[in-house]
């Protein structure tokens, strides 16, 4: 139950795009279309999924002052994570190129900048200050990707329609994209302060 | 960047046409934050006010021109392979010399920051250079277009920043040594709205503290830049 509580929260009330605005450049620059948009979207949950239980592992017995070492490495936390998260999706880019080469050539440079996507590094630093237990830590990997996943695909479903719109020519693509975002956020926070967990209670 | 490395002999520290070119061009034809798309968590994150958005500027200026040079020093002996994971242990250990110097520096702001500067190891924009042009590019020019895109990118932040805190603070450079207080009710502020019939209409505008003012900012500096520049338009 807990499980899906965390799972939830992350996916819908504390969607990190629109929420917390993590991982913006790949969202912004792949959402032209809902293809492209859905592979990265589940190239991003698989990434979330993996490295989240990882970094726990990671910072509970490697890094904390109980853990292997008997010393507090906490100031390695970075570094680590970010390492654990380039191998990762280094594997993602290897399977992807063997798998779907057309997949590969769409997503172009973004692949591996999901390296570099805020969301993921974001969500283990997120994951590391909310003291989540283990299979919290994957659920809130799979949720937040999950909720990254909805966002991409809502946003670039909107500019495959505002395509035929007549926005103005200087504020199409890019401009327009920016302020959809900006009113999606303000919608997603309506649903700020709602909890799960109440409603499991009664 | 459909420029290549150039291939004969040249002095090692030129500074000609091409390598001003390396330095204006980020700030608007080749924006890192309105045209490439990169680097925007920060840009939201960080401009409620304008000093943290300067100093952030400052912090990523210097990732990105360093990493450049590094990555550009070190670029036949990466393996392409792990390329990705030799760049962000060069930007993680300049980011980690960022935050230990800011630490000691200013206090305060490094409080302030401290989540964001450790994000500056994931900004798009410092990998995105590094993938773009220092793997393909002499140490120098590569130093050259970090400092330019950080340049770029910090000049988007302070816009956004002093846009923000106008509306949404009423005062400029909070925090800093050379705060200002531009209008609001408070009786020390620049204007004083409660006397100043003038500006006697205006409140806060809580909307300019939240990200989403970011965005809608961002994407109007857009508008009025492509509006100027039409060969950015997208015409798809």
């Amino acid at each position: 139950m807990e499980f899906l509580n965390t799972f939830i929260k992350a996916a819908f009330i504390e969607n990190l795009v629109l929420a917390y605005f993590l991982g913006m450049c790949s969202y912004l620059a792949v959402s032209k279309s809902v293809n492209t948009a859905f592979g990265l979207g589940l190239a991003v949950i698989f990434v979330l999924g993996i490295t989240m239980p990882i970094n726990w592992v990671i910072s509970e017995y490697l890094l904390s002052e109980s853990g292997l070492f008997g010393v507090d490495l906490t100031f390695l936390r970075f570094i680590l994570f970010i390492a654990v998260i380039a191998s990762m999706v280094q594997l993602v880019e290897m399977v992807v190129e063997k798998f779907s080469p057309a997949l590969y050539a769409a997503l172009g440079i973004f692949l591996p900048l999901i390296t570099v996507n805020c969301a993921i590094l974001g969500g283990s630093l997120f994951m590391v200050s909310r003291e989540y237990t283990f299979s919290n830590s994957i659920a809130f990997g799979l949720g937040g990707g999950f909720g990254w996943f909805l966002a991409i695909i809502a946003i670039a479903a909107i500019r495959e329609k505002i395509r035929y719109s007549n926005v103005p020519p200087a504020l199409r693509g890019l401009g327009m994209a920016f302020i959809l975002t900006g009113l999606m956020g303000i919608a997603f926070m309506s649903l700020m302060g709602i909890d799960p967990a109440s409603y499991a209670s009664n | 960047m459909a420029e290549t490395a150039v291939k004969e002999k040249e002095p090692l520290f030129q500074f000609g046409k091409k390598e001003r070119q390396l330095l204006s061009d980020p700030l608007n034809d080749n924006n890192p934050i309105t045209v490439q798309v990169l680097g925007i968590c920060s840009a939201l994150a960080v401009t409620s006010l304008v000093y943290p958005s300067f100093v952030m500027a400052i912090a990523v200026i210097f990732v990105t021109g360093f990493s450049s040079l590094f990555t550009s020093m070190l670029r036949s002996y990466i393996p392409k392979q792990v390329r990705m994971i030799v760049q962000l242990v060069i930007i993680a250990s300049l980011v980690t010399v960022v935050e230990l110097t800011l630490k000691y520096l200013n206090y305060p702001i490094y409080k302030q920051l401290s989540v964001y500067i450790g994000l500056i190891i994931t900004n798009c924009i410092v990998m995105g250079r590094l993938e773009a042009f220092a793997m393909a590019n002499k140490p120098w020019r590569s130093f050259l277009d970090g400092i330019g895109n950080g340049l770029g990118y910090g000049a988007i932040l302070i816009i956004v920043g002093i846009i923000r805190e106008i509306f949404g603070k009423g005062s400029l450079f909070a925090g800093s040594p050379i705060e200002l207080k531009i209008i609001g009710p408070t009786a020390d502020y620049f204007i004083n709205t409660t006397d100043s019939a003038m500006f006697g209409w205006y409140a806060n505008n809580n909307l300019m503290v939240l990200p989403a003012a970011a965005m809608f900012i961002i994407g109007i500096l857009i508008w009025i830049q492509r509006s100027y520049n039409t060969k950015l338009v997208d015409v798809s």
